[in-house]
């Protein structure tokens, strides 16, 4: 115990000294004015010590459980909430139905503000269910996502503002062309490996932004896209509300969709070979995958629905521009596919729920919300790297062989 | 002739930056296959305390080439310490974790890293003192090339030099090596493989730091986000290079710098950035490893 207190002590000092500058300090150099602000010394001190003792406990249950996991005992570990949730049908049932419910109900009884802000949640849902394609379960690191996004978004903002096509025109279009740039895109980057892949796609989302920040011609640059209109209905005259409301509905069934397809497509053949691809790339070929097909296939699908979310986007918006289309959305899309855990498609959809609103809730940290953020990515990582519900790998029922070689490579 | 001079002189320059910065991404990915993605974030907070300290010493008093070398110093004590708590939080616990995992975690602490310089700092920008002072030497040719410049090529050289110096003849540079080569077989013949991951963090962050108080005197202002575009460019100039590859990093930056200059002034300074990957795309298309990486044979 005293151990423990002098070491969060020190901690606490090591802490102190290193926010200083920052913290305490602050200069003008303009006036050539010092202002110190010693109180925030004092938070820094309280703070660092009692996070450090809550790190230390954390820490230990960290390891207990990994030493756990290690000795074999996960077996007889009940199984987290929400894999019961999964399985049981008894509690799986009611819970869908009253979420089914709660769904269809939900832009009748709040705003439209709110309906506003779940309809951007839904379109992060569809972007996080596209990427956890890619890189869930493919295993292909894309860190310029948001490049796809700002395509379906563009297309229907040029098709439109240029020939006047309609969001249902643009809406397959978007998707297709999502896609296409996956392929084109791809192909170059065939032969790269993690890392590789990792900054040239970075790469390309950044090269996505500038030229549509300097092509002036067609994207109208910095100034963005206006009077986008809102998706209609057989051509009917409808109130901001309605359409609102429109919107949503038609969020909630592009979600189903997608869910019904990637989770379709889990289990099948190019799944399958998504996954090996993933596991092991060249025990995967030499079992006669194709890997450039499959990879591109993996790009294409995942590009797709960034496509699709994209045209819906800047139907919600009305308007676009460069800005909506940084890395920070990248790297939203992707801490929603990694905390919600790779490959699971509940978790993405919980965890885009939870990163779209949180922030949008929690106004009254607004400033303090991209840092927490950013601190949550990190203890998540640490603390529950499968994410929050972490993807059952679906099993065969079949003989159990244990052999000895198994058993020695444990 | 005299543009293209003038434009070499400042891709030099800005390679010269990258290198001090990639050199740190490529020494800690080649020892623990990490991008660190809050190395950017190191280079700002070693801007920012520069500022800070020269801004208090401007006050107090002091003046020219003694607050430029105690910010200086001053920046790289805090950046080396950044650099420690860093991996020491956000990596260390993930040594074994899947890979993706420390990635998440390092863009988690480069969000992290740069809210905080902005909510304890400022979201400005911030006027950064011309520390760097001009030497009549180079009046002759200050249009190609003026102090500043010269300043920022000798001390990344000199600090490159350094760091050679350091991991070729000395002890902790021999241990550097062997965890790079095979962490497990160094850990069996005694190197502390712990220490050696911290002072590699160290070092990185170091190199970062000069690199941050050279770029915020030349350039003259900096604010909370200038880490992250540098950190990209820095790591796309160690990828081009061969990550892993400490030479490669260096050429990686000089040729990603000099591409930029060259892009900016006889094309457009607007795609600068987009010739900057459109080289990165190109020369990986050509060889994957990198300009120096070697292609690394995978054994099954």
């Amino acid at each position: 115990m005293v151990d423990n207190i002098k070491r969060s002590l020190l901690v606490s000092i090591w802490f102190v000294f290193l926010t200083f500058p920052l913290m305490v300090v602050k200069v003008n150099t303009l006036k050539n004015i010092v202002e110190w602000r010693w109180i925030n010394m004092l938070w820094v001190a309280i703070g660092a010590f009692v996070l450090s003792i809550v790190w230390r406990w954390a820490m230990e249950r960290r390891q207990l459980k990994n030493k756990k996991a290690e000795q074999g005992e996960e077996e007889s570990v009940l199984p987290g909430f929400g894999q019961r949730l999964l399985e049981d049908p008894k509690i799986f049932k009611p819970v869908l139905i009253a979420l089914a419910l709660v769904t269809l109900v939900f832009p009748l009884v709040v705003d439209i503000y709110q309906t506003n802000i779940m309809v951007l949640a839904l379109i992060f849902v569809v972007l996080g269910l596209g990427l956890n394609v890619t890189v869930g379960l493919a295993g292909l690191l894309d860190l310029g996502y948001v490049a796809f996004f700002a395509v379906g978004a563009y297309t229907y903002g040029v098709l439109n503002s240029f020939f006047g096509f309609g969001f249902w025109i643009s809406l397959p279009l978007g998707g297709l062309m999502g896609a296409l740039f996956g392929i084109v895109l791809g192909f170059p980057i065939l032969r790269l490996r993690g890392d590789y892949l990792a900054i040239v796609t970075l790469g390309f989302g950044s090269i996505a932004k500038i030229v549509i920040e300097n092509w002036e011609e067609v994207f109208n640059g910095a100034k963005g896209i206006a009077n986008i209109p809102r998706p209609g209905f057989f051509g009917a005259e409808m109130s901001i509300h309605t359409a609102t409301t429109y919107t949503y509905y038609l969020m909630i069934l592009m979600v189903l969709f997608a869910i019904f397809i990637t989770n379709r497509l889990k289990d099948s053949r190019i799944g399958r070979a998504w996954m090996a691809l993933r596991e092991d790339e060249i025990a995967c070929v030499a079992m006669g995958v194709d890997m450039a097909r499959t990879k591109l296939g993996a790009y294409a699908f995942g590009a797709f629905w960034a496509g699709l979310a994209g045209v819906i986007f800047a139907s919600r918006n009305t308007y676009i521009n460069p800005n909506s289309f940084t890395f920070m959305e990248s790297a939203l899309v992707l801490s929603i596919v990694v905390m919600g855990g790779m490959g699971s498609i509940i978790g993405v959809i919980v965890a885009a729920l939870v990163l779209i609103l949180m922030p949008e809730y929690l106004r009254a940290f607004a400033e303090y919300r991209m840092l927490m953020f950013g601190a949550v990515m990190v203890l998540m990582m640490i603390f529950r790297p499968e994410g929050l519900i972490a993807n059952v790998r679906r099993k065969y029922a079949g003989r159990k062989v244990v052999t000895e070689d198994a058993n020695a490579r444990g | 002739m005299e543009y293209f001079l003038e434009l070499s002189s400042s891709g030099l320059v800005r390679g010269s930056i990258y290198a001090l910065i990639a050199l740190g991404y490529t020494m800690v990915y080649g020892i623990i296959q990490l991008i660190n993605f809050a190395h950017g974030e190191i280079y700002m907070i070693g801007a920012f305390v520069a500022l800070i300290v020269s801004g208090v010493l401007t006050i107090y008093g002091f003046s020219g080439v003694s607050i430029l070398i105690l910010a200086g110093l001053i920046a790289v004590i805090y950046a080396a310490a950044y650099g420690y708590t860093l991996e020491k939080i956000a990596y260390r616990p993930l040594r074994n974790a899947p890979r993706l995992s420390p990635l998440i975690s390092a863009i988690g602490m480069s969000l992290f890293l740069q809210n905080y310089v902005l909510l304890a700092q400022t979201p400005d920008f911030l006027r950064f003192p011309a520390l760097i002072p001009d030497f009549e030497f180079m009046e002759p040719i200050a249009h190609i090339m003026g102090s500043p410049e010269l300043v920022i090529l000798v001390t990344s050289a000199v600090s490159r030099v350094g760091l050679t110096v350091l991991i070729k003849y000395t002890r902790i540079g021999k241990a550097m090596r062997a965890t790079q080569q095979d962490m497990t077989m160094a850990r069996l013949v005694g190197v502390n493989v712990d220490n050696v991951i911290s002072m590699t963090f160290i070092i990185g962050s170091v190199l970062a730091a000069i690199g941050g108080v050279l770029v915020g005197s030349y350039i003259g202002q900096i604010n909370f986000y200038i880490g992250f575009m540098a950190g990209v460019k820095a790591f796309t100039a160690a990828v081009l290079g061969g990550i892993g590859n400490i030479p490669g990093a260096v050429l990686g930056a000089l040729v990603l710098g000099l591409t930029e200059a060259y892009a900016a002034g006889y094309i457009s300074s607007a795609y600068e950035d987009v010739f900057a990957f459109g080289v990165l795309v190109l020369i990986l298309i050509l060889r994957p490893s990198g300009l120096l990486g070697k292609a690394v044979k995978q054994k099954v």
